[in-house]
């Protein structure tokens, strides 16, 4: 009978598969890490702006001030704390206002008084352009009402129109999603592969292949088919509990996971790089964590996995700009979100490329058999 | 028997970065027998089973495995041969059968794990990981491995280290069995009753140089013709033998 190599790689694969479906950690960081953070992002909510308003005890919540702040939904009133406690909490600036009105009188002007708080940022600013808003309508109210007495009409300043152009609503999970995906084949490539092939150094398993007719390539062809094999199919899970739990967009459906499946795979091909060198460069197991979180953290922090990267500093964004991660996550993002086909992120596969030429090139020179 | 060679080793040299592990090392194995490698730990013995094995480059020298020279033809000689590695261990998380199947797949051969397991006794743990094995199993399943292929050879490192002398008489037989059914055993040990009741031939290997190569009895009337004579009279059974006597012969679990 004929040696077969594809036989033999397929044996690899398939023993390597068995092995990480068996592996507790491999789960977790694949799966479990991922879908808890799109948990927790997804339900804090997108646009998820809040501004915390203490109420004053014997404030009158008949007049329209209060009426209308109570209807705001970004305005959270309190009304069960002391007015110690609210004091004190606004110092601290867990609450970002207090706000104190009597009662109405009519024909005179609403006493109203607020007290921001120095330790809340931008939030007092958000909370009085709302209540200037406030005072505006009620003071056009009651001119339109003087108006209608005398006769003299005063000519509008502004001529005001506003349209919302129709769009699909970019929800939060639409961002996290991508980003969790792409951090867990970061870790998946980067982790897994770097345990794997340092333990079957260490424990001679390798030496012991090697004593068989496998040729090296079969070896490393059938690690890394049965890591993209459990990669996809973990990343397929997560998109589906985004899609169907969360309502992440899939523009053009099944099209669009198979072209995120394709990403993904270059991504994890590309992180395998780092795992590969790391394998080689960690002189036992202990070491793999320290270097693997090397590779892994500041991409976790600065691709875009939580926020934009268009929250940072401009010189932050050029480091952030030259991370695989944040390259794939954008990948992700257009194909998912926008629509886009593979033919319209070359730019981001581009980069890719760069990478995995160079990672693999420092991955040839550092990886040890034995 | 007609001494028909199976291995020869021709001035076998390996320097590893700063020293000569093999210096010079000529012998040769016969068909069918079991040839043991001894000497102390740093002797080379290992070394010269890793390049007869193709698993390690020599630095010069001849060799030949059933035939085919190590230099050109290692893949025949890799499908030739069984491997048993000195403390080696086995791909993680995977059960006795997922194993067999694997390495089935790796010297592409058609083999059932069951009837690997069976030749070592160890079909009831098929659904047992490697860890979870005593010491004298986890030596008879790397034996079963070596045998997938149907090996023409097979190299034993040092399996009885660490084993109670229930566990080392049973491999004992298990390796007898397999020469007995035409299979060449090349062993090393450090234990010299072992290698008197089980090996055909020694060869002493120390310092890089094998310094006598025959059968154990004939080493031993050599000795005794030069005159020598053990301080202690020899009884007709030895503290071993009260052992086995005392705990008997069934193999052990655990």
């Amino acid at each position: 009978m004929k040696y077969s190599n594809t036989r033999a790689t397929l044996a690899i694969a398939k023993a390597s598969f068995c092995s990480i479906l068996r592996s507790p950690s491999a789960v977790v960081f694949s799966l479990a890490f991922p879908l808890i953070f799109i948990l927790v992002f997804a339900n804090i909510g997108g646009g998820g702006m809040s501004v915390d308003v203490g109420v004053a005890k014997g404030c009158d919540t008949l007049n329209p001030v209060y009426k209308a702040l109570a209807q705001n939904k970004i305005v959270h009133l309190i009304k069960d704390q002391t007015a110690d406690e609210m004091s004190k909490n606004l110092a601290k600036g867990s609450i970002d206002a207090i706000i104190d009105m009597k009662p109405l009188v009519p024909m005179t002007p609403i006493k109203m008084e607020v007290k921001y708080s120095a330790a809340s940022g931008d939030k007092g600013s958000v909370l009085k352009s709302m209540l200037n808003n406030i005072f505006y309508r009620i003071q056009s109210e009651q001119l339109t009402r003087i108006q209608g007495y005398s006769g003299i009409k005063v000519p509008n300043a502004i001529d005001l129109k506003e349209t919302i152009v129709s769009g699909r609503e970019y929800k939060y999970i639409d961002f996290i999603l991508p980003g969790q995906l792409g951090f867990s084949l970061l870790s998946s490539g980067v982790f897994g592969t770097a345990f794997v092939f340092i333990g079957l150094r260490l424990t001679l398993v390798i030496k012991r292949f090697f004593a068989t007719p496998v040729k090296k390539y079969s070896i490393v062809l059938g690690e890394a088919l049965a890591r993209i094999v459990f990669s996809l199919l973990g990343a397929l899970f997560i998109i589906m509990v985004g899609h169907f739990a969360f309502g992440f967009t899939l523009i053009h459906g099944i099209i669009t996971v198979l072209n995120m499946l394709v990403l993904c795979a270059i991504g994890l091909i590309i992180f395998m790089g780092f795992g590969f060198t790391i394998s080689g460069i960690a002189k036992n197991e202990s070491t793999v964590p320290p270097l693997s979180n090397i590779i892994t953290l500041p991409q976790f922090l600065l691709s875009g996995t939580f926020f934009s990267v268009t929250a940072f500093p401009k010189w932050l964004q050029y480091v952030s700009n030259a991370l695989p991660l944040t390259h794939l996550n954008n990948a992700m993002r257009k194909v998912a979100f926008e629509g886009a086909g593979l033919g319209d992120v070359t730019h981001q596969l581009f980069i890719l490329l760069i990478w995995g030429i160079g990672v693999y090139a420092v991955a040839v020179k550092t990886f040890k058999w034995e | 028997m007609a001494n028909q060679p199976i291995i020869t080793v021709k001035n076998l040299v390996k320097n590893y970065d700063d020293f000569q592990a093999v210096k010079g090392i000529s012998f040769e194995v016969y068909e069918g027998e079991i040839f043991g490698l001894l000497g102390p730990n740093g002797a080379g013995k290992t070394t010269t089973l890793e390049v007869i094995e193709t698993l390690r480059e020599k630095t010069s020298g001849e060799i030949t495995v059933d035939g085919f020279n190590i230099e050109t033809d290692a893949d025949s000689i890799k499908k030739r041969i069984g491997v048993q590695l000195q403390a080696a261990g086995y791909y993680p998380n995977l059960n006795l059968s997922e194993l067999i199947v694997l390495f089935s797949g790796l010297y592409g051969i058609n083999k059932t794990p069951m009837e690997m397991l069976e030749k070592v006794a160890l079909t009831d743990k098929a659904k047992s990981k490697y860890k979870e094995l005593s010491g004298g199993q986890k030596q008879r399943f790397s034996i079963a491995t070596t045998l997938i292929n149907n090996p023409r050879i097979i190299f034993l490192d040092e399996p009885t280290t660490g084993l109670d002398p229930q566990a080392r008489r049973n491999l004992w037989d298990l390796i007898r069995e397999i020469r007995d059914a035409g299979t060449t055993v090349v062993i090393t040990t450090h234990y010299m009753d072992e290698a008197e009741v089980l090996c055909d031939r020694v060869a002493f290997v120390d310092g890089g140089h094998i310094i006598g190569i025959d059968t154990p009895d004939h080493f031993i009337d050599q000795l005794v013709a030069t005159g020598f004579e053990r301080k202690k009279e020899v009884k007709s059974a030895n503290l071993e033998d009260v052992f086995i006597n005392l705990t008997g012969k069934e193999w052990r679990e655990g």
